[in-house]
């Protein structure tokens, strides 16, 4: 029976070439659309590199200090972090680090932007960096104040060239100071923000003054590590319970808000301190999916419909010889998914091709777009919502038909 | 093997009312060879449509096979087609996109049947027409009488105990429909096939065991 199906769904495309293209053509590229899309969106929400803890962190970017007719909003500083972050109990680790900034450095006459990043010793054990050579900077090297950097691949092509043996133990100068490199990790993309940088710095050679905790904002964030799984939810509320408690530095505040947030709501998280940005992103992306499939699916929904007066004489055929409404519903849902997989198939050649441009562009530092099942899966799904979607409607309409009607249409 | 009560079938539009089969009783025995004639627009094909449970009746009962069929819904309707009746159409009515095995072998789809079996039946029921050669062309491919000579081929492979045809050689010159005529009459003679034709040749109404005649929805004869 499925082979029959198949038959006669391909022979229906092939009659009609123009139609079948135009169908073709809308399904692959917008399943292309969604799935470079997705591919991009599940790089950047799931790829876990460096921070494979995930399940047990939590993340602290942010402090908003709000009053009647005042509002200052800005990242931590270190102090805020060390003390009070540093100090709770159900952390087994906290790893403070700042923010990227950039600054320029020379190499035989050629500029190089440097992008670096001031890390305490805990950053490299909270953290899962992949070491290519090296190892990270100690305790004891943090407290010492030691000028010592890790960096990273690109880092080290770009600076060192392309084809130099290894690195550590070099020299790497950045605003006129000389680091010495202790070790190279692989490339993060710019999109994964919180751990993004070219040269990684102990926090103690920056020519800041780190001891003041009073001035809770600035230029850092923290990721605090639970024992297990099952401390997150504890840890989070032991957060939670230092914030009321900070004495308000200004009177033109009276509240203020943080938050140590699981890494989806951390990276979604809108500016609105009191509600999680999930839904809102997760509605704002279904929704451009939505728009994007619905054009497609009603040029599909019409195509069907005009196909099916030009086959009334096979749905009456059908119909007298034994065909009931039911199964010629099935029938015709089963050649729409055949065309919509068909479509799928060429969309995930596009999306491949497209990937690979992307890539090849270079167009977001180190983000590398890969097919994986996660979006192979999505992509399955939205070829069963096309499917389906378009192919109900037509195929209630042409089941309805009546036999001696559909008959005389010829 | 068939029996029409009192049938009557109206067409309603928000106006007009037609009467297109006016009280209409008739009694097709087992094995019979009945030709329906009558003039354009006599309600020939509706009857027929009637008969092959294809159209529903405003008033009346039909009987096939001594099973009332008033009360059966969409699913049992088709089924019941599906295993009792063959129907040959005036323009054929093959799949174009199929080729002619595949065509034949349409009916069987809805049946429990493997392919192989499906093939088999096919088969055989194109050497009965005398097509086994073209089993692999597309109807587009035949001329209309071999066309029709595909369509008796799918109306028989079920082997249903009735045939109903409208105007089966209506679109073919006379040799054509002579030899369609012929196969007709064999299956009838042969296989014992009850045969309903409506037709609007007299000369081919001749031949068989009965003729009605309608007109204006009645019958005449």
């Amino acid at each position: 029976m499925l082979k029959n199906y198949f038959k006669i769904a391909i022979a229906v495309l092939r009659r009609r070439k123009f139609f079948t293209f135009i169908s073709l053509f809308g399904i692959s590229f917008t399943l292309t659309i969604l799935m470079v899309a997705t591919a991009f969106i599940d790089k950047v929400v799931n790829d876990d590199y460096p921070d494979k803890k995930r399940d047990r962190s939590l993340y602290i970017s942010h402090m908003e200090m709000a009053g009647k007719d005042a509002m200052n909003s800005a990242g931590l500083s270190f102090g805020f972090l060390d003390h009070y972050v540093g100090r709770m109990k159900t952390p087994v680790a906290v790893a403070i680090s700042s923010n990227f900034n950039a600054t320029n450095t020379y190499v035989n006459n050629r500029k190089i932007v440097i992008n670096y990043k001031y890390t305490n010793a805990a950053y490299w054990d909270v953290l899962e960096y992949k070491f290519l050579e090296g190892k990270a900077f100690s305790k004891q090297q943090v407290a010492n104040a030691e000028r010592v950097t890790v960096i990273s691949e690109d880092m080290k092509k770009e600076y060192f060239g392309d084809d130099t043996g290894p690195v550590v133990g070099k020299y790497l100068e950045a605003d006129n100071v000389k680091y010495r490199i202790c070790g190279v990790v692989k490339n993060i993309p710019i999109t994964c923000y919180s751990f993004y940088a070219d040269i990684y710095l102990p926090y103690t050679v920056s020519k800041n003054d780190f001891g003041n905790y009073n001035n809770y904002m600035g230029d850092f964030n923290g990721v605090i590590l639970a024992k297990n799984t099952a401390d997150v939810p504890k840890m989070k509320r032991e957060f939670d319970a230092i914030i009321p408690k900070l004495p308000i530095p200004d009177k033109q505040y009276n509240k203020i808000y943080s938050h140590a947030d699981t890494y989806l709501e951390g990276y979604v998280r809108t500016g609105n301190e009191t509600k999680s940005g999930i839904l809102y992103v997760t509605l704002a992306l279904s929704l451009f999916a939505l728009f994007v499939m619905l054009l497609p699916t009603l040029n599909l929904v019409n195509i069907n419909v005009t196909r099916i007066m030009e086959r009334s004489s096979e749905i009456g055929v059908r119909k007298a010889f034994g065909a009931s409404s039911q199964t010629l519903v099935y029938q015709f849902i089963v050649e729409n998914l055949i065309l919509t997989f068909l479509g799928g198939l060429i969309g995930v050649v596009l999306s491949l091709i497209a990937m690979y441009f992307i890539n090849n562009a270079r167009l977001i530092a180190n983000l590398e777009l890969t097919l994986n099942f996660t979006v192979l899966g999505y992509a399955l799904a939205i070829c069963i919502f096309f499917g389906l979607f378009s192919g109900v409607y037509p195929a209630w309409r042409m089941s309805k038909l009546n036999v001696v009607t559909a008959l005389k249409a010829q | 093997m068939i029996s029409l009560q009192n049938i009557e079938k109206v067409y309603r539009t928000t106006n007009i009312e037609t009467l297109a089969l006016n009280n209409i009783s008739l009694d097709i025995a087992k094995g019979e060879f009945l030709s329906v004639m009558g003039p354009s627009g006599c309600g020939k094909s509706t009857l027929l449509n009637i008969m092959g449970l294809l159209d529903a009746p405003s008033r009346g009962q039909i009987k096939i096979s001594d099973q009332t069929t008033d009360n059966l819904n969409d699913k049992q309707l088709a089924k019941f087609r599906n295993q009792k009746l063959g129907f040959i159409f005036q323009s054929y009515h093959l799949i174009n996109d199929l080729q002619v095995l595949d065509n034949v072998e349409l009916p069987l789809l809805y049946r429990d049947t493997t392919a192989k079996e499906r093939r088999q039946l096919a088969a055989e029921a194109l050497e009965k027409v005398g097509l086994s050669n073209r089993m692999k062309h597309f109807p587009t491919q035949l001329s209309g009488g071999q066309r029709q000579r595909v369509a008796i081929a799918r109306a028989i492979v079920g082997r249903p105990e009735i045939i109903l045809a409208d105007e089966p050689t209506g679109n073919l010159d006379s040799a054509m429909g002579n030899e369609i005529m012929e196969i007709l009459l064999q299956l009838n003679q042969n296989d014992g096939t009850t045969i309903v034709m409506v037709t609007h040749d007299e000369h081919m109404a001749q031949k068989t065991h009965r003729l009605v005649r309608l007109f204006d929805g009645s019958q005449v004869l």
